[in-house]
């Protein structure tokens, strides 16, 4: 079974066992509705044709399959922690509402370019005020407000609802999901671009400040996929799986100061400087990490 | 002797008037006879600015005797970046050099970093926004700093005794974001853009290995705007580089520019010391200032450059002239007497002015002057003059040194060499 709170303090490195620890445990939820088995779109960015050598072989399908049953194992705690989440929102308990807040959203986090390849989960799970119009707005980021700004969470309870059922049909919808080589290599720098434009600026949670949660999360679902790849790389290119390995630990030792009890501290306690490392830091991996594509040449 | 490729596109950027008026200098140079160095304070006011030149959208070559970028006549732009290292291990800085050598041997010939793949499943190796442009005379010159040779590298005994930390200036108002860095990269060329572009690809490069300290973009007049090439103007209205030394003349860059052998740091044969300081000026207050105090604090008139009591740009300063009150013409305190250090010491400048928008703080203008400037021996040569400047010049008034940096550009290198080889 999987611990989230081991998933908070454990070192990214550690992420590897955590996923096969709990790789058979991908059963779906018993409300699973019926649809038919999603297609992934991310896939169309990349129009040239895949040398087929690569990305057919066994090994790159073993990192697609493994990679699977990433998302998978993820998506099933997702479920979990957001019910427990929902349900202190609707006994309107802010307490324990706030402390689940970001701990839960980090299942969301590590699968991102996933979620967002089927379809409008993003904006319906994670849309920021301002990102869709005020009248849908709804998902993590409406009940953070309640939480942090209103410090009310009057007629919240159907958001709650809702927000529980769009992640469960967001579990639904992984467990057929298509992924190809474009989406994965890809997808490890999406995660990363992610921590550039929004959280290493504090803009990702503007009311609770918990974005290295968000942080640490988007940098443990890019350093999913390239451990998947990563014998691929290296046979393909041994320095640069070698040296975006070692950015990884680097960006790792930068994080662990700020890591505290089970979780991270707060945006709002990083000083200026500490801002600009966390960002060069996540520069200094995302250059080499954008060059996996190479994986995919004959 | 040998003329190396850089000597050579330097010379080659010569016009025949000039060659005529070199040949004049060095008359002059034996006729003063006291003259120090042939050449001094002698510039050619019809010379056509650099980026008028044949050459101006051409090739300066990257490898030679000397970096390019020094002695080079100045182009249209600068784009001038300070890097902090963010490795520990000397291999890794050597590869970063190596890297840097060859993708600014690429960029001074006007070519993108690297050669391109076809995957579209990889980011380009070049980011692309010359694609198409012609090479515009760009020139890429590396320096390292002081703390270049802390511990980190073991290189601390390779120092040069020239590269001292730069003292504390009276008036300094230093702020570190806009000071030192381990290593300096001056881009320079006749387009904005082309000079942006090598620097970011340059920060490309070393991302994961160096990160931007600090980023200045610079321009002067352009050459189209001025086709005759006459002095420019600083952004304070009055001519500035009028007493700049001929470093056209190869026996005047050696004794004021290029670091020797003999200097103590072998490694630095051929290089250069480099000084930067952000100047800013306070544009609101010199704006409100009147002619006559204007000309005053320079010690020039502003329309024609002459010296105050002279009528041509490059008539002798009369230091000794009197007013009918019995005041000298030319204010001892004012920056042209102050700066003329009496005629004995000399600075190569390479300065432009920026201009950064506004002070957010106040809602001035945030501009003035990025001083750059090369000379052999930072202790008898850029340290003497600034510390009498801080103390006496009437200018003051009007500017603040709020950055400061002390580079020691590498030696030129060779085709097959890397820009760094003699010291890493």
């Amino acid at each position: 079974m999987l611990n989230p709170r081991i998933s908070l303090t454990a070192p990214i490195l550690g992420m590897a066992l955590l996923v096969s620890a709990c790789g058979n445990n991908a059963s779906a939820p018993a409300n699973q509705t019926t649809d038919a088995p999603a297609t992934a779109t991310a896939g169309q960015q990349a129009e040239q044709p895949q040398a087929a050598n690569t990305t057919d072989s066994e090994q790159f399908q073993d990192a697609v399959k493994a990679y699977h049953q990433f998302v998978i194992a993820q998506t099933d705690q997702f479920v979990k922690d957001t019910q427990a989440f929902v349900d202190a929102i609707k006994a309107n308990d802010m307490e324990k509402a706030k402390a689940l807040y970001a701990p839960s959203r980090m299942y969301f986090e590590r699968i991102e370019p996933i979620a967002e390849s089927l379809g409008d989960f993003d904006p319906w799970i994670d849309a920021r005020e301002g990102d869709v119009p005020a009248n849908e707005w709804k998902g993590f980021h409406r009940l953070e407000k309640a939480l942090w700004q209103d410090k009310s969470l009057d007629g919240m309870a159907p958001v709650a609802d809702q927000l529980l059922q769009d992640v469960k049909m967001l579990r639904v919808k992984v467990e057929g999901v298509e992924i190809d080589a474009p989406m994965l290599v890809t997808g490890a720098v999406e995660l990363l671009n992610e921590v550039s434009s929004s959280k290493v600026t504090g803009e990702e949670e503007r009311y609770s400040h918990t974005d290295l949660y968000d942080f640490a999360a988007n940098v443990e679902g890019a350093y999913e996929i390239f451990k998947v790849l990563q014998p691929t790389v290296e046979a393909k290119n041994k320095e640069l799986a070698a040296e975006i390995d070692k950015r990884f630990k680097e960006l790792d030792a930068t994080l662990q100061p700020y890591r505290k009890d089970s979780g991270y501290v707060l945006y709002t306690d990083l000083k200026e400087d500490e801002v600009k490392k966390l960002s060069q830091a996540i520069d200094a991996l995302a250059e080499p990490l954008s060059q996996i594509g190479t994986v995919v040449e004959g | 002797m040998k003329q190396e490729a850089n000597d050579r596109a330097d010379k080659s950027a010569i016009s025949r008037r000039e060659l005529l008026k070199m040949g004049a200098v060095g008359g002059l140079g034996l006729f003063l006879g006291a003259g120090v160095m042939k050449g001094f304070d002698i510039v050619d006011n019809n010379k056509p600015a650099a980026s008028m030149l044949t050459n101006a959208n051409g090739i300066i070559p990257f490898y030679g005797r000397h970096q390019a970028g020094i002695v080079t006549p100045m182009q249209d732009f600068v784009c001038m970046g300070a890097f902090d290292l963010t490795v520990t291990d000397i291999a890794e800085v050597r590869k970063l050099f190596q890297d840097w050598t060859a993708a600014s041997a690429r960029l001074a010939k006007g070519e993108g970093v690297g050669e391109e793949s076809n995957n579209a499943l990889v980011p380009p190796v070049d980011t692309g926004e010359t694609i198409g442009l012609q090479p515009m005379s760009t020139t890429i010159t590396f320096g390292v700093g002081p703390s270049f040779f802390d511990d980190r590298f073991g290189l601390a005994s390779k120092r040069p005794s020239k590269l001292v930390d730069i003292p504390a200036f009276k008036r300094d108002e230093l702020v570190e974001e806009w000071s030192h860095g381990d290593i300096i990269v001056q881009v320079c060329a006749n387009d904005q853009q082309v000079a942006f572009h090598a620097l970011r690809n340059l920060a490309r490069i070393a991302r994961g290995k160096a990160v931007l300290r600090w980023l200045q973009q610079g321009f002067q007049r352009a050459g189209a705007a001025d086709p005759k090439g006459a002095t420019p103007r600083n952004l304070l209205g009055f001519k500035d580089g009028t007493n700049n030394p001929n470093v056209a003349d190869e026996e005047t860059a050696k004794q004021i520019v290029w670091a020797q052998a003999e200097d103590g740091a072998p490694w630095m044969d051929q290089g250069s010391y480099m000084v930067v300081r952000r100047i800013r000026m306070r544009i609101e207050v010199w704006d409100r200032t009147a002619l006559g105090e204007q000309e005053a604090t320079f010690g020039r008139y502003r329309d024609s450059g002459a010296p105050l009591g002279a009528t041509g740009e490059f008539d002798p300063a009369d230091y000794t002239k009197l007013d009918k009150n019995g005041k000298p013409v030319i204010p001892a305190d004012s920056h042209m007497a102050i700066a003329s250090m009496g005629g004995k010491v000399k600075i190569h400048r390479r300065g432009y002015s920026y201009s950064n928008g506004i002070d957010l703080k106040t809602g001035q203008l945030d501009a003035g002057l990025l001083f750059i400037c090369f000379n052999r021996d930072p202790l008898q040569q850029f340290i003497p003059m600034q510390t009498k400047l801080a103390e006496l010049d009437r200018l003051n008034e009007y500017i603040e040194h709020v950055g400061s940096g002390i580079y020691a550009c590498l030696p030129g290198v060779k085709e097959g060499g890397y820009i760094g080889d003699t010291l890493l």
